[in-house]
């Protein structure tokens, strides 16, 4: 079997093994074993030449992703056995949490790898689904409305988005064979002559569509939600590669409407999503009062500018675009790790009850410090690289919408800030029960120090060959 | 093939069938009613998927037609139905739009959609282009369905009718590759939908009038 498809059906399998563990430890340990072979067979597969592969590619574009997927994959799969007990799960919990991780984990593969648009839907309809069971699963009456409205809104979202590719298809058809016809290489390479109201038409739904699974504006509102109510590791895996999924497939698309003169210039529309959602999330983060939903909306604004970037283009702003998604999944999902066990150390998730982790859990108080600082766009992590990138390239091109995002950046940055002083140097409240032994607890730290060194190594001294490729995937998009 | 040869009329009798009854949805209050006109709808379906097999030559989307039928017009109306009495619904009379206003937006939503599509898709076949604009019709009545409708059993309809008119635009696009495999893959989905209604019993839409209870369940409440 070819290593892309061999990636995603170890996972697929590890996922029907696993439903038939009902023991919490040794699940929690198959599930890092699967995790961790993932991870090693993502790395064979990026150090292979780029290729195209029936449905499937490997390209500049999407091999940093599959990286950083099969790497966020396997730290949340460590610290998910760290603290899963917290959960209280019995044991058909236990099959079905660790069967839907591993489902997950391959659609998500599958969805980076895709080059036929019709798989890279069905991959994101499969990775939705997995992810709508896992936000459920604690069958509390929040837990259902998060769910129900995850599953509703992404529903019609991805019903949007088939919508779109049929209606791609539908303007490359006098051009295409049969069986080539909605392979992404081939539509790019007939994109100019296609009938350029077709592609309109087909990139409006596109965009829609994937955009809800992006969490743009504004058809963000499952987002929170939905990171807020699942068992604590699974908001890391939602926001570090979830979301980066459904941006690839908007870059898809884009790259393919661009390709065309006569069609309409994408940007603009992705420069409006990206700013609405910017200035609405930076103007929400002050309102909200629990932690997990607050850095669910921070994944909103980040989304966003990654979005403003995009929609921008060109070399330097696609760049900054690249590095952002990057740095937001290594930087988030660490984010998403200090408060989670800080909230199950605490019993609650309000940011009213967190406070003063510092004083009380040193290891993870200062790493949700440095992470927090992290996503704020701080030096020396990753996202103050690319965030810096995209405000010169911005300031260039577009100096007054450069103004706008910088007002909404500040503004989420302050609120940051803010929520950073509360949980982390406050006064120290008390621990509810819940604490792990030892090991466990250093377990559960250990992937959040080291999503940071991570962000520290790629912001100050990114591997040549992951630069290169960014660099090149900046001019496939276009 | 054009207008006045039999292939394409009754494909577009079919189509246009399909968006009738979409109106029917929109108009019916009593939630028994509005599940027999989606089992109809998707009967319809069906055989429209099945004269595009016949008239495309392409057997695959037999099995599509069977599997809408079975799916859309046997199994998941006895499961509406099956809901609605366990959840005692069955009696209840929704207030949805007026019906004179939800019929004005619907036609105001078609002519949308024969606005935006047919100019856009100048270079397609004709047949193709006018099914694409039938199914954009019923995608956004699902949507129209989906807003003006309270609890939740009617959103779901909403969401299946939009998936619908989904499986319309592919079918009458001839020659997509994978169509067979997307619309089971858009089936399983909606099949997954109905089966969160069961398990979820949620009775009402996500987005209520009443924010003070939503603040409360969003964990936001003081």
């Amino acid at each position: 079997m070819p290593l892309q498809w061999a990636i995603v059906f170890f996972a697929w399998g590890g996922a029907v093994a696993l439903a038939a563990v009902p023991r919490l430890r040794t699940a929690t340990l198959v599930n890092v074993g699967v995790s961790a072979v993932s991870f090693l067979l993502a790395v064979a597969l990026a150090l292979q030449p780029f290729a195209q592969h029936g449905w499937t590619r490997t390209d500049a574009l999407n091999t940093p992703f599959i990286l950083v997927s099969a790497f966020v994959g396997l730290t949340t799969s460590v610290f998910s056995a760290a603290t899963l007990d917290q959960e209280g799960f019995d044991h058909w919990r236990i099959r079905a949490y660790h069967a839907a991780y591993q489902v997950f984990m391959g659609a998500q593969t599958l969805a980076l790898l895709a080059d036929n648009l019709g798989v890279m839907w069905v991959a994101i309809e499969i990775a939705t689904l997995a992810t709508v069971s896992m936000v459920a699963v604690h069958r509390t009456p929040a837990a259902f409305e998060a769910a129900w409205k995850f599953f509703i809104l992404c529903g019609v979202g991805i019903a949007l988005a088939l919508f779109g590719t049929i209606v791609l298809y539908l303007a490359a058809q006098p051009l295409l064979h049969e069986e080539t016809g909605l392979s992404w290489a081939a539509l790019m390479g007939v994109a100019a002559r296609c009938d350029p109201n077709t592609l309109n038409l087909a990139f409006a739904f596109l965009l829609l569509g994937y955009g809800t699974k992006a969490g743009l504006v504004p058809l963000h509102s499952w987002l929170p939600d939905a990171h807020a109510e699942g068992p604590v590791p699974i908001s890391a895996v939602l926001s570090g590669l979830l979301l980066n999924a459904a941006m690839l497939a908007v870059l898809r698309a884009k790259s393919i409407v661009g390709a065309n003169p006569d069609a309409i210039a994408p940007g603009p529309f992705l420069i409006a999503l990206g700013l609405a959602s910017v200035l609405l999330a930076s103007v929400s983060l002050w309102r909200r009062r629990d932690a997990r939903r607050f850095f669910g909306w921070s994944s909103i604004e980040h989304m966003g500018i990654v979005a403003f970037a995009f929609g921008l283009g060109g070399a330097a702003a696609n760049l900054a675009g690249l590095l952002h998604l990057v740095g937001h999944s290594v930087i988030k999902s660490a984010v998403f790790f200090g408060v989670g066990r800080a909230a199950q150390a605490k019993g609650s998730q309000k940011i009213a009850d967190i406070s003063g982790l510092v004083a009380t859990h040193p290891a993870l108080g200062w790493g949700l410090a440095f992470a927090i600082a992290g996503i704020a766009g701080m030096p020396p992590f990753l996202l103050f690289a690319s965030e810096f990138r995209l405000l010169t390239a911005a300031a260039a091109e577009a100096p007054w919408l450069a103004l706008a995002l910088v007002a909404g950046m500040v503004m989420a940055l302050a609120a940051l800030i803010t929520v950073l002083q509360a949980l982390c140097f406050g006064p120290p409240t008390s621990d509810a029960a819940g604490a792990l032994d030892g090991w466990r607890e250093a377990a559960a730290a250990a992937p959040l120090w080291l999503h940071l060194a991570v962000a520290t190594l790629l912001g100050l001294a990114m591997p040549g060959a992951l630069a290169a490729m960014l660099a090149e995937a900046a001019r496939i998009i276009g | 093939m054009s207008f006045g040869q039999l292939g394409y009329d009754v494909a577009h009798l079919l189509g246009g069938g399909v968006l009738l009854l979409s109106f029917v949805l929109l108009y019916q209050r009593r939630i028994g009613a509005v599940i027999n006109a989606f089992a109809t709808q998707g009967t319809l379906l069906a055989l429209a998927a099945a004269w595009q097999a016949h008239a495309q030559g392409a057997p695959g989307l037999y099995l599509t037609a069977v599997l809408a039928f079975a799916a859309k017009g046997v199994l998941i109306p006895l499961a509406l139905h099956a809901i609605v009495r366990r959840l005692n619904l069955h009696r209840s009379v929704e207030t949805a739009l007026g019906v004179g206003l939800s019929m004005t937006a619907g036609v105001a939503l078609v002519g949308l959609s024969i606005l935006v599509v047919l100019p856009a898709t100048e270079g397609a076949r004709a047949l193709a282009r006018e099914d694409v604009a039938l199914a954009l019709s019923v995608v956004l009545l699902g949507m129209l369905m989906m807003i003006t409708r309270r609890n939740a059993i009617s959103q779901v309809i909403g969401l299946l009718s939009l998936e619908n008119g989904l499986i319309l635009a592919a079918i009458g696009v001839a020659g997509m590759p994978l169509v067979v495999e997307l619309s089971t893959a858009a089936l399983v989905l909606m099949v997954a939908v109905v089966a969160g209604v069961f398990a979820f019993q949620i009775r009402e839409r996500f987005d209520t009038l009443d924010t003070g209870s939503l603040e409360e369940h969003r964990g936001e409440g003081r």
